[in-house]
């Protein structure tokens, strides 16, 4: 089936398989492979993309349900070559170890900010339940996000 | 993973939908997709086409008129959980919703989708058993007033991931009475940690005047085949008033409701939820009331 999708404001067009899933047309068809895939069951959140300003897992998504949408992976966060507020924040605190569940905790960051610019630590923990970390913890992943609101506030 | 191979086709209307389950014998609708996709891709059900119901717009949204909210079955747990109408007239489903999965679960899944999938770990069909909802199913015809028929929460529910949804229908609308002022109701559920699905939950729906409760709707589930209404728990409450010693009394005897076939795994036995599930209603009844702030 032909689809046609913006990703990172770029307009894509492709004929795919209906079970593709979207996280493969990102990373195989796209080759934007900031977005990744951890679980493939929906719970870990390593995939989470934005669609039409809203968070999804994009391994719990078709590509052609995605058909005429308006997708942000990682590699659409940056503003010319500068980091976004949220990136720089989790760069600053040490926000990530081994960086796999990142693009995700960043995607995720960004609606929650966009929805409550200033959230208590338990909001934030509130708001990352479908973002699994299995390195850094998620004590300075808080700090970040924290430290991100306060830039984005001023 | 990958599902098998399926074809798909996206409606643009009710009517579109069901003419197109009508004729694609094993096809199937695909709502939000966050139950039945990972079902496909595990390999648990393998189906033949997709009816994508995802850009159907009068299924979607959520009013308010003549005391009945309504909510169109595309609505998704995200726009209840962040709803004015749903807070101001059923403070319950509000918070249940807010409560599914996370975030990213919130956003894609709906309302009709959870109701249709029937897992028994499934949080809304407690509450709108308590709530005392009415869904509308549309269907091909031949049944009544041009193939349009409304069936009870109470009716619905047939067992693990079954319904009164014949072959060829779709659940359009979902309509409950909204709470009144001497009405208080509330959900509480034990949560699986990884997922937040129910292992138990508990709803419940009290009519206080004077002190005194003098109606209630009770039901337990995440562990029972379908939400279990719990009528010695009602009776026991029914006219007596809410304090401690008459809640605690009413809400342990919900293992006369329970029946045999009780689920337990595990993560928790089948003896253990039946224990939580008393403690469960209590805590919602508890909250409900305010009686918890009193103490
Ligand atoms: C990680 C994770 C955590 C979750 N946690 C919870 C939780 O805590 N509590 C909870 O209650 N649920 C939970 N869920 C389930 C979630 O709520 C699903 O969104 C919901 O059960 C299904 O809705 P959907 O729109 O995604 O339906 P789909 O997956 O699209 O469809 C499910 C089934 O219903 C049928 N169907 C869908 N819509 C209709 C309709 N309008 N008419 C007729 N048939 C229809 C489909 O054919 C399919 O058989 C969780 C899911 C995931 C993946």
């Amino acid at each position: 089936m032909n689809i046609q999708l913006t990703v990172n404001g770029k307009v894509q067009e492709k004929d795919v398989d209906p079970r593709l899933l979207l996280v493969h047309f990102i990373r195989d068809d796209l080759g934007l492979t900031g977005t990744k895939i951890g679980c493939d069951t929906s719970q870990c959140g390593a995939c989470v993309v934005s669609m039409d300003g809203k968070t999804v897992k994009s391994c719990t998504c078709l590509a052609v349900q995605a058909n005429g949408s308006e997708i942000t992976t990682i590699e659409g966060v940056s503003n010319n070559g500068e980091l976004d507020p949220v990136q720089e924040a989790f760069w600053n605190n040490h926000g990530l170890q081994c960086g796999y569940c990142t693009s995700g905790m960043i995607i995720t960051t960004m609606e929650l900010l966009k929805k409550n610019a200033n959230p208590s630590d338990d909001e934030i923990r509130d708001g990352l339940k479908g973002n699994i970390c299995r390195c850094t913890g998620y004590q300075n992943i808080v700090k970040s996000i924290q430290a991100a609101a306060e830039v984005m506030r001023s | 993973m990958f599902a098998t191979k399926f074809d798909y086709q996206k409606a643009s209307s009710v009517s579109e939908a069901i003419q197109l389950l009508a004729s694609n014998p094993g096809a199937k609708i695909i709502a939000g997709g966050h139950s039945l996709l990972p079902m496909m891709k595990l390999r648990l059900t393998s189906i033949l086409m997709l009816i994508d119901i995802g850009g159907i717009e009068e299924m979607r949204g959520i009013s308010v008129a003549n005391g009945i909210l309504r909510i169109g079955a595309l609505t998704t747990h995200a726009e209840i959980a962040d709803s004015h109408d749903v807070k101001d007239n059923a403070g319950i489903l509000w918070e249940t919703a807010y409560g599914i999965g996370d975030p990213q679960v919130r956003n894609r899944g709906t309302i009709g989708g959870n109701i249709s999938h029937a897992d028994p770990a499934s949080d809304l069909p407690t509450v709108l058993k308590v709530m005392d909802a009415k869904f509308t199913i549309q269907g091909t015809g031949g049944i009544m007033r041009g193939g349009s028929r409304t069936v009870s929460a109470d009716d619905f529910f047939l067992g693990p991931f079954e319904t009164a949804l014949g072959e060829n229908e779709i659940l359009t609308t979902i309509e409950m009475p909204v709470l009144a002022a001497n009405q208080h109701a509330e959900y509480a559920k034990m949560a699986h940690p990884a997922t937040s699905f129910a292992v138990v939950g508990a709803g419940i729906v009290v009519t206080v005047e004077n002190n005194i409760c003098t109606a209630a709707r009770v039901a337990v589930g995440g562990f029972t085949p379908i939400p279990t209404r719990g009528p010695s728990v009602e009776q026991a409450l029914v006219g007596k008033e809410l304090n401690e010693e008459n809640i605690v009394a009413a809400t342990s005897l919900i293992h006369n409701d329970l029946g045999s076939d009780v689920f337990g795994d595990v993560f928790a036995s089948a003896e253990y939820r039946q224990a939580m599930a008393a403690i469960e209603l209590k805590h919602a009844i508890y909250h409900a009331t305010g009686f918890a702030h009193h103490n």
